[in-house]
């Protein structure tokens, strides 16, 4: 028994190095595993937002009042906008409000900011006095933030506006601002730093990038090996199946746990990203999302004897994962139905347990239910393909 | 000794019969060969035996053992040089023998000695450290049969193994096999080539259609044709036509009319060894005749006689041509 043991582990490492070997040889293939990641990275790093801020938006704006108010909304705005290190709006001065009505509808700009006529007048009769923001309804992504921008102007400029009002009222008050606003909001991260997108996506582009490697690489290694014939040299040496799956499996988890640290290793130099856990857990964590698929990619490339067959099962598989998995999308923001869905995926808990690490700085003890569901997706997969392999192998 | 026992051996893939019981004794030492056209059912018979392929009826022993119950000891006793290539292009010739000798279990030192000898017998000593993406077909195949021989098996399967190779390199597979042979090792080969099949192999059997439709020695196979009283005659026809090839075909004391080329026609005689008939049925009909030969049957006329049609498509580009002889049925030209 043992002998048999050593000879399955030694025969498994053969296979598996042999794949590596192969692999490592192939010029095309080992372009592609470097490209990949690379690839991914600065395709997702780039092309999302890396933070929710206005930039280079143009921007109208119609001052109409009469008084001196007015300007002064029009000077905060221009303070604002040069406070950052880019350009906030790109400020046009118009004349009236359907010049920007117009503009807006010609997209040159994207909304526009009104100050009526007697809008200084109303405020030192004593009434409550409004600018109008006009938004562009056809992008309401971008007029969200505007408004969210404006608002805050406007608001701080009209507290400090009311806490004058106030001095000037009751001089004994000692802090004004608090009768105004007896509380406000305070936000707290439990990391240092502000976290952009890519440190959001990150994890999940590592989770992806071993997905990809563990079913696709796998699949495609064997079908690969059954239509160059290759496989059969394999199944009719005296060894047990087992130890080809093993081999395999073993040079899959190899490329894909260094295509992971690749990706890693960008995320860190390329995008500041930090990882705020013990890089020991994260290994685990990685280890872990290999073995949570592996089953699945011997299942589907025992199925399917061809290569292609095998590589369009996989993307039907792996594309709706990538979406419904929250590694690009936070799942909070699907419906119900889809968030159901996503909770059937392993790639769900692989994404969330890598975040945890990477961005939180969770330990192992915080994410115990991700470790046993990635574990038992491994586990149930691996044992329902590897007879089915055994059997697919010789029909 | 008998190295193989087929017993009613049969493989279905769903309705599609691939191998219909099939049965046959391999003896020690013996060049046993599976003639047949594509698709016969060749590759599926010895991919069953080599335990790549489970079979749907039947059973099989290979070097005594079940290749069912005991795929494991049939496997470390056989060699395969199957359709494909079995070597990794991104390996060298060395690398790739070493690996599969280990998965073989064999012990480092006879992996060695067993690359120096088959390397060395194969003319291919100088290539060992280099990568076989960069060989020729030919130097591939060379490789490859030394992988299947690398464990020493008692019997080596070979699927077509000349198919694709240029003649200088068949002909010095073939004198390989023949070498092996002397040497006592079982050999199995399918081919669809009647020459190989002729060169090489002390018992065939011809396969057509999932069934083995004779199996016996090349020599009591060519018996066969006389043994039917069938004569082997080369007709040259000077003004040979379409309309000549079917009366000849309808021609009574003719069983088949296949043409060789543009003006040459190979007959076979029904029950008769007389061609007196012949002659004067070609005469009747205008045929300007500048030779006639008897000759001696080869494996393609056993083939034609026994299964009554030809073993592969032939270039129909001559005129005049014998319409639709690229299909199965319709290649009956009888």
């Amino acid at each position: 028994m043992s002998g048999n043991l050593k000879g399955l582990i030694m025969h498994s490492l053969r296979l598996g190095i042999k794949d590596l070997l192969v692999f490592a040889r192939d010029r095309m293939m080992l372009i592609s595993f470097v490209i990949m990641p690379i690839f991914m990275m600065l395709m997702v790093g780039f092309i999302f937002p890396s933070q929710n801020i206005l930039k280079d938006v143009p921007f109208g704006v119609v001052n109409l009042d009469e008084g001196s108010m007015g300007d002064q909304v029009v000077l905060a705005l221009q303070q604002m906008n040069r406070s950052q290190s880019n350009l906030m709006f790109h400020i046009t001065y118009l004349h009236s409000k359907g010049s920007a009505v117009n503009q807006i509808k010609d997209q040159t700009i994207n909304g526009a900011l009104v100050i009526p006529a007697d809008f200084s007048a109303e405020i030192s009769a004593g009434e409550q006095a409004a600018v109008i923001l006009i938004t562009d309804q056809s992008n309401p992504q971008v007029s969200a933030s505007i408004t969210g921008t404006l608002n805050a102007l406007v608001s701080s400029m009209a507290s400090q506006l009311a806490s004058q009002n106030v001095a000037a009222l009751l001089p004994n008050v000692p802090n004004p601002q608090q009768l105004i606003a007896p509380f406000t909001i305070q936000t707290e991260g439990i990391i240092p730093g502000n976290p952009n997108y890519f440190e959001f996506v990150a994890p999940g582009i590592m989770a992806m990038t071993i997905m990809f490697a563990a079913m696709m690489g796998l699949a495609g290694s064997i079908s690969r090996e059954r239509e160059l014939g290759t496989l059969d040299g394999i199944i009719s040496a005296p060894i047990s199946r087992l130890s080809i799956i093993l081999g395999k499996s073993f040079a899959q988890v190899v490329r894909g746990l260094l295509q992971a640290v690749l990706a890693l290793i960008l995320t860190v130099v390329l995008f500041g990203v930090v990882v705020h856990g013990s890089y020991g857990l994260l290994a685990l964590l990685l280890l872990l999302t290999v073995f949570s698929f592996i089953g699945i990619g011997i299942m589907i490339s025992a199925l399917a004897s061809q290569q292609e067959t095998a590589m369009t099962i996989m993307m039907t598989l792996t594309f709706p994962m990538l979406f419904l998995s929250g590694a690009l999308f936070p799942v909070q923001q699907m419906p119900v139905v889809m968030q159901g869905i996503s909770k059937g995926l392993p790639l769900t808990y692989a994404v969330e347990a890598l975040r945890k690490c990477i961005v939180l700085g969770t330990g192992m003890s915080g994410m115990m239910t991700e470790i046993w569901v990635m574990l038992g997706f491994g586990v149930i997969f691996t044992v329902i393909a590897i007879p089915v392999f055994n059997r697919a192998i010789t029909r | 000794m008998n190295m193989i026992e087929v017993e009613g051996l049969t493989k279905r893939f769903g309705d599609f019969t691939a191998v219909d019981h099939i049965s046959f004794t391999v003896g020690k030492g013996m060049v046993f060969g599976f003639l047949g056209p594509n698709g016969a059912g060749k590759s599926t018979a010895i991919r069953m035996l080599c335990t790549l392929l489970r079979p749907t009826e039947g059973s099989a022993r290979v070097v005594g053992f079940d290749i069912v119950k005991e795929q494991g000891e049939v496997r470390r006793h056989i060699g395969l040089v199957a359709e494909k290539i079995i070597l990794y292009d991104q390996l060298t010739a060395e690398e790739n023998l070493t690996l599969f000798g280990r998965l073989n279990n064999l012990p480092e030192e006879q992996i060695k000695e067993a690359t120096d000898k088959w390397l060395g017998r194969l003319h291919m000593e100088a290539w060992r450290k280099h990568r076989v993406g960069t060989f020729s077909t030919g130097m591939k195949q060379r490789i490859n049969v030394a992988r299947a021989l690398l464990h020493h098996p008692d019997v080596l399967f070979l699927d077509e193994p000349t198919l694709g190779l240029d003649p200088q390199t068949t002909h010095a597979i073939h004198e390989f096999i023949l070498e092996l042979r002397e040497e006592g090792i079982t050999i199995v080969l399918t081919t669809h080539d009647m020459m190989e099949a002729e060169t090489l192999c002390q018992q065939i059997a011809i396969i057509d259609q999932a069934r083995i439709v004779v199996c016996d020695t090349t020599t009591n196979l060519k018996k066969l044709l006389s043994a039917d009283n069938t004569t082997v005659i080369d007709v040259e026809i000077a003004n040979l036509s379409e309309a000549m090839l079917s009366q000849l075909k309808n021609a009574e004391s003719i069983a088949s009319v296949t043409q060789s080329d543009t003006y040459c026609v190979r007959i076979h005689t029904r029950n008769t060894d007389n061609i007196a008939p012949i002659l004067s049925a070609l005469n009747a009909m205008g045929a300007s005749v500048p030779a006639i030969n008897t000759v001696l049957p080869t494996m393609e006329d056993v083939f034609l006689h026994v299964t009554g049609r030809e073993i592969r498509d032939k270039a129909a580009a001559s005129v005049p041509s014998v319409g639709g002889r690229r299909w199965r049925g319709a290649s009956r030209v009888r």
